[in-house]
């Protein structure tokens, strides 16, 4: 899964390569998008503070728990709130981006660490995808991060202008759009029989989380139960 | 309104936050051992972590949501398409919404 040293042309192959395996997950990104954009609306984000937070902070989960923390008279803003919520909401990227160190070289920890802005969970997840058989490069998962980055910038900004005008997203089932992606995704991942126990606790544990605990951290739970499990049974049974 | 300097202040907090947390997985992984423990833990994140994604959604939907999750997967089976999955789940939770709801 190293990297091979990428010439020029090589880039712009795996860049527009990446954007175009990432067209079915940015469909799920415009259609959560376009409904933040028009839940802003109401919540009183002028356009520019859209603008703003979409292209600044790029997380979507971050900023829908915003939303709810958001006043509209400036003095009683709760920034300290604001931003507190935006760092635990974001935890489980730091599982996300770990598992994408072998796309940089030992001295590409800086170019690595800036690229990081444009990941989102589904281009994490295609990247990933990609890896797993074993193409996957740094040009790869930018690629379809740019692509990702200007279809958020763009839907929140068209859903904050047409506000009420458009309708819900989910009445034509497009909410559904990122279930069936990971999905999918999860089942073209599968690599055998020792998937299974480490699956099925992340997703158990998911669920009780989920149950238990407001907000996005069934993700960090689950994530962090089921790849321990994974590795325990790996040494168990001695394949690691 | 155009904005105010609270709003700009929770934004850049907000975004600082963020790209410190996305950054700092890539950069905490840079430091974990290549073998052993660390590297299966690593290796089985992933997985573990698309299947935490999945699951409440599927448990707290409804029978819509479970036809269409059904139908995503074996759409996924026959094709290895990512697109025809998605467009098919999409299609199938819309007509089994309107189906239930009749």
């Amino acid at each position: 899964m190293t990297q091979a040293t990428s010439l020029p042309h090589q880039f712009s192959d795996q860049f527009f390569a990446g954007a175009r395996a990432c067209v079915p997950v940015v469909i799920s990104v415009a259609a959560y998008g376009i409904v933040w954009g028009v839940l802003a609306r109401g919540t009183g984000l002028s356009l520019l503070e859209v603008m703003l937070m979409s292209a600044l902070v790029f997380a979507g989960s971050a900023q829908f728990v915003a939303l709810d923390l958001w006043t509209t008279t400036p003095a009683s803003l709760p920034i300290g709130p604001l931003i507190v919520a935006a760092l635990i909401v974001n935890l489980r990227y730091l599982l996300l981006t770990a598992t994408l160190r072998p796309l940089y070289g030992p001295g590409e920890q800086l170019k690595g660490a800036l690229t990081m802005a444009i990941v989102s969970d589904e281009t994490w997840a295609m990247t990933i995808a990609e890896m797993r058989k074993g193409h996957g490069t740094a040009a790869f998962l930018l690629g379809g991060g740019v692509l990702a980055y200007f279809c958020w910038l763009a839907t929140t900004v068209i859903g904050h202008t047409l506000g009420s005008f458009i309708d819900n997203p989910a009445r034509y089932g497009l909410d559904f759009a990122f279930t069936a992606t990971f999905l999918a995704l999860l089942l073209g991942m599968w690599k055998g029989k020792a998937d299974l126990l480490p699956w099925l606790t992340a997703a158990l544990a998911a669920i009780v989380a989920a149950r238990l605990i407001e907000g996005s951290w069934y993700i960090l739970v689950g994530g962090l139960v089921g790849s321990f499990v994974g590795a325990v049974s790996d040494k168990v049974r001695h394949v690691d | 309104m155009l904005t105010s300097p609270e709003a700009l202040l929770a934004i850049f907090g907000m975004a600082l936050v963020t790209l410190a947390i996305k950054a700092g997985g890539l950069l905490l992984a840079g430091r974990m051992p290549q073998a052993g423990f660390a590297a299966a833990w690593l290796k089985h994140i992933p997985g573990a972590v698309m299947a935490s994604l999945v699951a409440p959604a599927l448990v707290t939907g409804s029978a819509a949501e479970v036809i269409a999750a059904a139908a995503t997967a074996l759409i996924y089976a026959l094709t290895r398409n990512l697109f025809a999955a998605m467009a098919i789940g999409v299609a199938a939770v819309y007509l089994a919404r309107l189906a239930l709801a009749a």
